[in-house]
């Protein structure tokens, strides 16, 4: 059982992670980013050519692999969806020009990147054995790195000026502008933010899992999961939803083995449940 | 001076003349090469993009490659006509339904052969347009049913797992002592109907099965939780049924650093470099199933095909090692009976005469089997290599081949 759990929480980090990216742009923009998963999986290339192709450092790489999304998060924001959200107050316009991104980002790493899985050289050797719990360290340390990022995620929330502001935005747009708030300014920044998380979780976990073009989509249906989950918009949300998600799948996979693959049959079936009791899911509105 | 600049301004322009009358000569010459040969068009349908699109991707571009190799070097004489290869593809994203829109498509383009389906459901729901249309199709599907009277139109292009399944396990009992056997598979048709054909294989050959119904999503990406409980059973040897490439590293990477020291197999053809990136050394004796894999069965044709093949998209897939056969064979059919070229019946008939050549692998020959499998030859003949991976590369187990 402490295996399980070992697994369950190492899944959880890794998952909060992914989750936070998507859950603050739809906070801050009620955009679905459909797209999020392919963010993640640029991420994972960046990691890859620099840390895996050019061999420099693994910190170098990560850090590459933030500062581009966040600049590719930035230019999304100012070109697409800034302009889709001043013209069209239906929000499928933005949801359809979301997945349209999807699209367009699959097609083009495609291309630039090929059909293969693509990994790296392990960050760190070895692995923990105990009598009760065997974990490889590299597992172990990108666990300790996930925890350590969603903290200072959570600080910069919480105390610096953008992360107020935008914690204001995510409250009431309006009232947020009124106030002095740059609505276009930070709008942009948590969009960057969203982009820059779903890089570096992307490049972070290429060193476990590797990376290939066609698993942006997968991945973002696993973070609406979660964010389903914690309640869509609020970050605490989405991190107990990705720990949440996580412990199920661990403890599922190894209490109902013996009934096939149906783990997620009773995932999904739990979660219709629980959304038609909690629609909001566990957090309910944004920032809470 | 002037008369100087003069006759250097009409040299000048009598050389550009000169220059532009011999391009347009070479230009014209090369048009009117390509103009004699008819054009030949063989269609792909199949997954080009998506989490499974490394399987189509090696077909399409084999077949690209081959075709470009061929029409370069003149194009390929069917009966009393020169004819250049025209690749025609139809990406159906792994789904049924596209992929029946994709062989409507090859009908409409006159296409008789085509490549394709990756998988089961595809190479099932295309069976109603291929055999009212005239195609003959070559899916990397396993049903039996897709093969075996009145099935006629589908013929399989590779070794299949209930056909290699077998042989390997065989293999390992004798030469490896493996007396347990552990079984786990995508939750998708292909891999699940491989799985059961392996454990029945297995339990036929007096193995324990000590795992048959472990399953994970195909999208999963860390492998560590769906592996946990099957290491601790401690089986000699873990089967990855139908494993996409990009899945095979992860899992073995799972298996060993949760301690599991048995071996691992599967039974569908992996990428070395994917396998080297994914799981590194941990990835050494892992035993898989390709065409002409290792470079001591390759032929200096295979060698040439690897070469232009990385020369044109930059990396070489050693899927191809299998994938490179279909367009192989269904040109030299066409050759043996040219009048086949717009008649399938006639394919049909020379398929259980047909022999030539192999050109891909040493002391081989292309040949259509499966009488055995199917009671029909409706398989493509490609050397069952089973390879075990060590330090980066395939190196030969035994060679096997299908009847």
């Amino acid at each position: 059982m402490e295996q399980v759990i070992a697994n369950g929480l190492y899944l959880g980090a890794q998952y909060a992670l992914i989750a936070l990216g998507l859950t603050l742009i739809f906070a801050l923009m009620n955009v679905l980013n459909f797209a999020h998963g392919q963010m993640y999986v640029l991420g994972g290339f960046v990691t890859y050519t620099i840390y895996g192709q050019l061999k420099l450092p693994f910190v170098v790489a990560l850090i590459c692999s933030g500062v581009t999304l966040a600049i590719i998060g930035a230019l999304m924001e100012k070109f697409l969806f800034r302009p889709v959200v001043r013209r069209s107050k239906r929000e499928e316009s933005t949801m359809l020009l979301a997945a349209a991104t999807a699209f367009f980002l699959d097609a083009v790493m495609l291309l630039l990147f090929g059909e293969k899985q693509r990994g790296v050289p392990k960050i760190i050797s070895g692995v923990f054995v105990s009598d009760r719990v065997i974990l490889p360290y590299d597992r172990i340390v990108v666990g300790v790195i996930a925890i350590l990022m969603i903290a200072a995620f959570m600080l910069f929330m919480q105390y610096s000026k953008p992360g107020r502001a935008m914690r204001a935005l995510a409250q009431d747009r309006v009232a947020a502008q009124l106030m002095g708030v740059k609505v276009e300014r930070y709008s942009m920044i948590g969009f960057a933010m969203g982009a820059m998380l779903a890089g570096v979780v992307g490049g972070l976990l290429v060193s476990i899992t590797g990376v290939n073009s066609g698993i942006g989509g997968p991945i973002s249906i696993k973070a609406f999961l979660m964010v389903m989950i914690g309640g869509a918009g609020v970050v605490g949300g989405a991190i107990a939803g990705g720990f949440i998600l996580g412990m199920m799948e661990s403890v599922g996979l190894t209490v109902l083995r013996e009934y096939g693959d149906i783990t997620y049959l009773v995932i999904f079936a739990l979660l219709m449940i629980f959304l038609s009791i909690r629609p909001h899911g566990l957090m309910g509105k944004p920032w809470g | 001076m002037g008369s100087e600049m003069i006759n250097r301004r009409s040299t000048l322009k009598s050389l550009a003349l000169g220059a532009v009358s011999l391009l347009a000569i070479a230009a014209g010459g090369t048009v009117s090469a390509q103009a004699e040969n008819k054009e030949l068009k063989i269609g792909f349908v199949g997954v080009t993009s998506g989490p499974a699109a490394a399987w189509g991707t090696s077909n399409v571009r084999s077949m690209q490659t081959r075709a470009d190799w061929l029409n370069e070097t003149g194009g390929v004489k069917i009966g009393e006509d020169t004819y250049n290869i025209n690749i025609v593809t139809f990406d159906d994203q792994k789904d049924p339904k596209r992929a029946i829109a994709g062989m409507e498509k090859m009908a409409q383009e006159g296409i008789h052969y085509v490549v394709g389906p990756n998988v089961d459901d595809g190479a099932a729901a295309v069976r109603p347009v291929a055999e009212s249309k005239g195609i003959i199709y070559f899916p990397y599907a396993f049903p039996k049913a897709l093969y075996t009277p009145p099935a006629s139109n589908a013929v399989l292009g590779m070794v299949a797992n209930y056909q290699s399944g077998p042989a390997i396990y065989k293999y390992l009992k004798e030469n490896k002592d493996v007396k347990k056997v552990a079984f786990i598979a995508a939750n998708e048709s292909d891999p699940l109907s491989q799985r059961d054909s392996g454990v029945a294989a297995a339990k036929e050959l007096g193995l324990e099965v000590v795992a048959e119904k472990d399953t994970y999503q195909n999208d999963t990406r860390d492998f560590t939780p769906v592996l946990t409980p099957i290491v601790q059973l401690k089986p000699d040897l873990l089967v990855l049924s139908g494993v996409a490439p990009a899945n095979a590293p992860l899992l073995i990477r799972a298996a060993r650093e949760l301690g599991y020291e048995g071996l691992i197999s599967a039974e569908t053809a992996q990428d070395a470099t994917v396998l080297q990136e994914g799981a590194g050394e941990l990835a050494n004796g892992f035993i898989s199933v390709g065409g002409a894999s290792t470079p001591e069965i390759r032929t200096p044709v295979m060698e040439e095909f690897i070469e232009r093949y990385t020369k044109k998209f930059g990396e070489y897939n050693d899927e191809s090692n299998t994938k490179v056969y279909a367009l192989e064979y269904i040109i030299e059919t066409l050759k043996a009976n040219p009048k086949a070229i717009d008649d399938v019946e006639e394919f049909k008939k020379t398929m259980d005469t047909f022999s030539a050549p192999n050109p891909y692998a040493k002391d081989s020959t292309l040949k259509y089997v499966g009488a055995t499998s199917f009671g029909q030859k409706r398989q493509l003949s490609v050397p069952m290599v089973v390879t075990e991976f060590k330090d980066g590369e395939f190196q030969t187990l035994f060679v096997g081949e299908v009847d």
